[in-house]
């Protein structure tokens, strides 16, 4: 059996959405170079919704396709939606990942919702201080 | 397909597959038997002990037959140790970047109560002898450092470590698995105690290896039961796979100069074409390596991604990265080496075979080129790096 299913491999040789916008109005970043991932996504919302979503991503097989995925799942949904977006979702949309892969589809999770956050906060929604990077690398 | 990861493993050579098919189909006795089958099996057997032997300038009953290299490790490490005890020696002097096979045996002793030094491999993997002098104390029984190191390839200054073991009467292992058939190895002239060598890293099959123990040093055995092995391996001997192994250790010793001499070039060109790519570095001294080793760091990037994409234009490595093992630390040989954690994961072997193309390795260059370029275009570490957000480190 392969480590990877075919999604998995396809998300991770053609990745959907990779990139940086320009003018994004949400943008989180996630993970450390010392424990060999980053993910950092960018997000233009409009009218509530997810106009556009790129990802850069530093990382394995895994982290690579989790955050393609992750883009995949959020493009064109409204916050409500992208709020309740789940690891396992992710990891299920890729017709899973091994277990001790799990993390990446976590990091992915957490890099869209650390951009909402950012998004939040730019709007005045939310006013409370970011959360220290610490506390988001805890996967 | 390129495959340039010898050091993982190596294809059996056809005169290994031969004999050792010739050996199952005809010699198939147990050695331990007195029929004629059976005594077939055995001077088979003892061929193999007598060839193997004269390949590291031994004598046929210092050989005894395991199941590859971890058991030698192991074997020599506790024998050591059982040694040492008894005179109340309990002290054991090894490196940071041992083979597992090692490291976790120490661990092991550790918690019996020796004391364990590792000694530092430097920036260049190497450890240097005067250090290792200072090291030796009046309860040291033991020094295992390894002959070839099995990510980085640097080989160690043996002959002088073994100088030192011996005057100061310390028993001295090495574990030669990745130095046997590919780099002259003379257990008198290296002043080598004990050292472990597995048969599939030179193209002989897998689950089989052999422990050279130098006579007069009283063998710990792992495995109790026959007689077999003079009593210090029991279990009925892999006859087809010993066979076999001495079989490719011939061939292969018999070509090593014009090996090594080969893979040298095709290696210092490999070196010379991933120079180029920036902010990357050579991991290991350039030159006391092992003629087939490329290691690299490229910063920016991860490992696992670097080898599935390799793989995909059909070329087989391996990476010390965390991701390749399931683990979240990087390589121990490449921490060892002082490579931070952040560029450690962005690592590369490549341990070329004998058959290797001119063409093949520029392939790989432009190859590696191209992923890295790649993976460094969607990387935020990279971004960062470029525009000034992170420091450098390659």
């Amino acid at each position: 059996m392969a480590l990877y299913s075919d999604k998995v491999m396809d998300h991770f040789r053609n990745p959907r959405n990779v990139g940086v916008i320009e003018d994004a109005n949400g943008i989180g970043e996630v993970g450390n170079a010392m424990c060999g991932d980053i993910m950092k996504m960018y997000l233009k919302i409009e009218n509530g919704i997810v106009e556009d979503v790129k990802f850069e991503t530093f990382g394995c097989g895994s982290a690579i396709a989790s955050s393609s995925m992750a883009t995949e799942l959020i493009k064109g949904k409204p916050l409500e939606e992208v709020r309740e977006l789940t690891n396992k979702a992710v990891a299920e949309a890729l017709d899973g990942l091994p277990d001790y892969k799990m993390h990446c589809s976590v990091l992915a999770e957490e890099a869209i919702q650390a951009a909402l956050e950012d998004y939040e906060r730019k709007m005045g929604i939310i006013t409370d201080e970011p959360r220290k990077e610490e506390e988001r690398i805890e996967v | 397909m390129i495959y340039a990861d010898n050091a993982a493993t190596t294809k059996m050579s056809d005169a290994a597959i031969k004999t050792m098919v010739s050996v199952m189909n005809d010699t198939y006795g147990n050695p331990s038997s007195l029929y004629s089958t059976g005594q077939r099996a055995k001077e088979v057997l003892e061929q193999a002990r007598v060839d193997v032997a004269s390949v590291i300038n031994a004598q046929p009953r210092e050989i005894y037959f395991t199941s590859g290299g971890s058991e030698a490790d192991n074997q020599a490490i506790l024998t050591a140790a059982a040694i040492g005890k008894k005179s109340g020696k309990m002290h054991i002097i090894s490196t940071a970047f041992e083979h597992h096979a090692v490291l976790h045996t120490l661990n092991k002793l550790e918690k019996e109560g020796y004391e364990i030094t590792l000694l530092d491999v430097h920036e260049d993997g190497l450890v240097v002898p005067e250090e290792l002098e200072e090291a030796i104390r009046p309860d040291t029984c033991l020094v295992t450092v390894m002959y070839a190191n099995n990510e980085i390839g640097t080989v160690q200054p043996i002959r002088r470590i073994g100088e030192i073991c011996r005057k100061h009467g310390v028993l001295f292992h090495t574990d030669a698995v990745q130095a046997i058939g590919h780099i002259p190895v003379d257990v008198e002239k290296d002043n080598i105690d004990m050292l472990s060598s597995s048969a599939h890293k030179y193209h002989g099959p897998k689950g089989v290896g052999f422990l050279y123990v130098k006579k007069g040093i009283r063998v710990t055995n792992l495995i109790e039961g026959g007689a077999q092995e003079r009593g210090k391996r029991a279990g009925t001997e892999n006859v087809p796979g010993i066979a076999a192994m001495a079989e490719a250790l011939k061939e292969i010793n018999s070509k090593m100069e014009a090996n090594a001499e080969y893979l040298t070039a095709k290696r210092d060109r490999l070196i010379e074409g991933l120079k180029e790519i920036p902010h990357s570095a050579l991991n290991g001294d350039a030159k006391k390596r092992l003629p087939s080793n490329v290691n690299f760091c490229f910063e920016g990037i991860e490992g696992e991604s670097l080898l599935l994409l390799l793989d995909d234009k059909g070329i087989e490595a391996s990476s010390g990265s965390a991701c390749t093992s399931g683990s979240l630390d990087p390589s121990h040989v490449l921490l060892a080496i002082g490579r931070v954690h952040d560029v450690a994961h962005g690592s590369l072997r490549l341990s070329i075979g004998e058959n290797i193309t001119d063409d093949e390795v520029e392939y790989i260059i432009s190859s590696v080129k191209e992923v890295v370029e790649y993976l460094r275009s969607f990387s935020p570490v990279w971004r960062d790096l470029q525009e000034g957000k992170r420091e450098y480190i390659l």
